[in-house]
């Protein structure tokens, strides 16, 4: 699947594993907040990344000392209008000076990405994938701005 | 006023372009209806019964005439030749079409103007004082702060997708002419006990459906705090507000359901850990301030002797000059009122025609700057004493001199069921009804301070809920039907109208009102007790009584 990372298409394999599937043996994967803290263990022995995605309803802080143990960390919107993960991304950033990867997955809009590149995110999965270029396109539309971004 | 710095231009321009491309794509068929919806809501543009309805941003309602030019040259050229002033101090275009929105905004980008986050999910325009700078109670000019306010929230990456609108208001007076208590936040200069100024900080407030009173979270917050302080505050709401209901989405409701000391506990933490890296320091105010300084007043406009002479020669003029000016802090000066509640306009239009005569008479009279004001009337804030009387021919030729200010007929009023897709009931037509029921001046006047609030729905637009006389549009079956309540307030004795009893029908609703005057007159003490002490002293009973007994 290709997705946009650090502002370049790329290609990618990692496959969320919802809670309930059974965790493959190898494989770059995402698990849902709960199954990290239900299965860390046998998750920090996978071989493969592994990432966490945060639902909307997720606390971030939960998450915070677990942060170099993890390849990325996934922000989920399950609707478009669903604006938490903007805060996700920039406290994760912020608060807890987490550097890796922080990917926007779920049904977000191509419009959405040039805000969600200032709170932090710096890859995006988007649901159309033909939408990638134009994307990249939208990461231009202000050269100027209000507000501190958060990198 | 604020000017723009190449920042400020560029931020708009890329914008407008950004719109462009967004309408483009919808118009072709790439971007689905619900997800256009979003991205045009959050450029102020409404779909609404007949055509779009566009939502251009008054910042805290400050205009140059340069500005009110153009937006007549908008009525006149994308419009039907009129526009309106919200209670938001932002301006409404009925009728634009939505292929032409993009270069509509280009022309409010030339001037300065844009339609940024007037409507959506987001955060709205800052509003405050029509009086800010001028009046003789105030404690600090709010502007400077507003537009500081106003720049931080333009754009705010983390806050465009709230669980609903968010809306913050300012006061530096200390009389609230603002509806600060009716506000997500409301901020009010004050200065502690050191001297030193800062904010009061209230959060939660909001009309609509479930009117509340907003609740101080912060005593006394210091100025360089301010951004921090908001950010905080906003995020904790973004993050744990209700999503799942949109009636009850808005901060009251989360304040309400957890609680003032939970939120507060939430908002300090939060704050605690960015207050540092948001800090506004004193040289960006000072800087900002700069854009705020006042007029070259004339130290000599007060030995004007023309203006006693007028009044005591002109009783129409006096009555005017009593109800439609106001005390400015400039002894030789008087803020003055452009009155857009003419008895046959619906409440807030103004014809393209009559923007250009305003900006003229700006440009003559008040240094070529006009405010918008909460109650829908325009404010020419710095008139010389000597100008008033020809300002007040020139306003009335105008149609722009009604003397009713404050009065039963200054009705705060939405578009109801002529424009809005929203609405139950039709209020522009039963607003004309009730003016032209009260076709006596005289009366008028004695009835004194009456602040009448009318919606067509629910959602409370004209904040019916702190009206002296709130009515309210409900849907019956199909029927248009009206609820009048007592007793509300937006000022600093803030409260929320009680229920006055059963709906009334729309052939009744202009005798219930005309009940209620009568009652008041019969009741009140004397001339001095005002409609709302009155209601206050009395209570609702004798005005049910009268008002049903009729039926």
């Amino acid at each position: 699947m290709q997705l946009i990372k650090d502002q370049q298409i790329i290609n990618d394999r990692l496959q969320f594993i919802a809670d309930d599937q059974t965790l493959p043996t190898s494989g770059d994967i995402s698990v849902t907040l709960n199954r990290w803290q239900k299965e860390r263990e046998t998750l920090l022995q996978h071989t493969g990344k592994v990432g966490v995605r945060l639902a909307p309803a997720d606390n971030s802080a939960d998450l915070a000392t677990d942060l170099d143990k993890i390849s990325l960390v996934e922000v989920d919107f399950p609707v478009y209008t669903d604006g938490r993960a903007f805060s996700h991304a920039r406290m994760l950033r912020h608060h807890y000076k987490y550097q890796g990867e922080i990917r926007a997955v779920g049904n977000f809009m191509v419009d959405q990405v040039f805000y969600l590149s200032r709170v932090g995110v710096n890859a995006f999965q988007l649901p159309n994938p033909m939408q990638l270029p134009l994307a990249l396109e939208t990461l231009r539309d202000f050269t100027v701005n209000y507000q501190p971004s958060t990198q | 006023m604020y000017k723009y710095n190449q920042t400020d231009q560029t931020i708009i321009d890329e914008r407008v372009a950004q719109f462009k491309g967004q309408t483009e794509r919808f118009l072709n068929g790439e971007i689905p209806e619900d997800h256009f919806r979003t991205l045009r809501l959050m450029n102020g543009l409404y779909v609404q019964t007949h055509a779009p309805m566009l939502r251009v941003a008054g910042p805290y309602g400050l205009l140059s005439s340069k500005q009110l030019r153009k937006l007549a040259h908008i009525a006149r050229t994308y419009d039907k030749g009129y526009c309106h002033f919200t209670t938001r101090q932002n301006i409404q275009y009925n009728w634009p079409e939505l292929s032409k929105v993009p270069e509509i905004l280009a022309e409010l980008a030339t001037v300065q103007m844009h339609a940024i986050q007037t409507s959506g999910n987001c955060m709205r325009n800052t509003t405050t004082d029509h009086l800010a700078g001028i009046c003789t109670d105030e404690i600090a000019d709010p502007r400077p702060y507003c537009e500081i306010i106003r720049q931080w929230t333009s754009f705010h990456p983390e806050f465009a997708y709230l669980p609903r609108k968010f809306k913050i208001a300012v006061t530096g007076a200390t009389r609230d002419r603002a509806a600060t208590q009716f506000h997500d936040i409301g901020l009010h200069l004050i200065k502690n006990s050191a001297g030193e100024l800062g904010f009061k900080v209230f959060v939660g407030g909001g009309l609509g459906r479930t009117p509340v009173i907003g609740q101080v979270i912060k005593e006394f917050l210091e100025l360089k705090h301010i951004l921090s302080y908001l950010e905080a505050i906003v995020r904790i709401y973004n993050l744990y507000g209700r999503r799942d209901n949109k009636y009850k989405a808005r901060i009251k409701i989360l304040v309400k359901e957890e609680g003032l000391a939970k939120i507060t506990e939430q908002v300090e933490a939060e704050w605690l850990k960015i207050k540092d890296e948001l800090e506004v320091s004193n040289e960006r105010i000072q800087e900002i301030k700069a854009h705020f300084i006042p007029p070259a007043y004339e130290a000599n406009a007060k030995n004007d002797q023309s203006y006693a002479e007028h009044l005591s020669a002109n009783a129409e003029f006096a009555a005017w000059a009593k109800h439609n000016t106001v005390e400015h802090k400039i002894p030789g000066y008087r803020a003055v009122f452009v009155s857009l509640k003419a008895p046959e306009i619906p409440p807030g239009d103004i014809t393209d025609a009559q923007l250009d005569a305003v900006a003229d008479l700006a440009d003559q009279y008040s240094f070529g700057l006009i405010r918008s004001t909460h109650r829908q009337n325009i404010l020419l804030a710095d008139v010389k004493q000597s100008d008033i009387f020809p300002l007040w021919q020139a306003l009335s030729a105008l149609n722009l001199a009604t003397p009713n200010m404050g009065t039963v007929t200054d009705i705060i009023c939405c578009p109801g069921l002529d424009f809005c897709s929203l609405a139950n009931a039709s209020s522009i037509d039963v607003t004309k009804e009730i003016n032209l029921a009260l076709d006596n001046l005289d009366y008028i006047h004695d009835l004194g301070d009456i602040k009448v609030n009318f919606s067509g729905c629910m959602n409370g637009c004209a904040h019916q809920s702190v009206g002296h006389i709130g009515i309210l549009g409900v849907d019956k079956k199909g029927v248009e039907w009206y609820q009048i309540t007592l007793g509300g307030s937006s000022e600093n004795e803030a409260a929320i109208g009680e229920r006055l009893g059963p709906s009334v029908a729309k052939h009744e609703i202009t005798s219930a009102i005309l009940n209620i005057l009568d009652v008041y007159i019969k009741r009140r003490l004397d001339p001095d007790e005002t409609f709302l002490n009155t209601v206050k002293r009395i209570g609702l009973e004798p005005f049910k009584e009268q008002v049903y007994a009729t039926h």
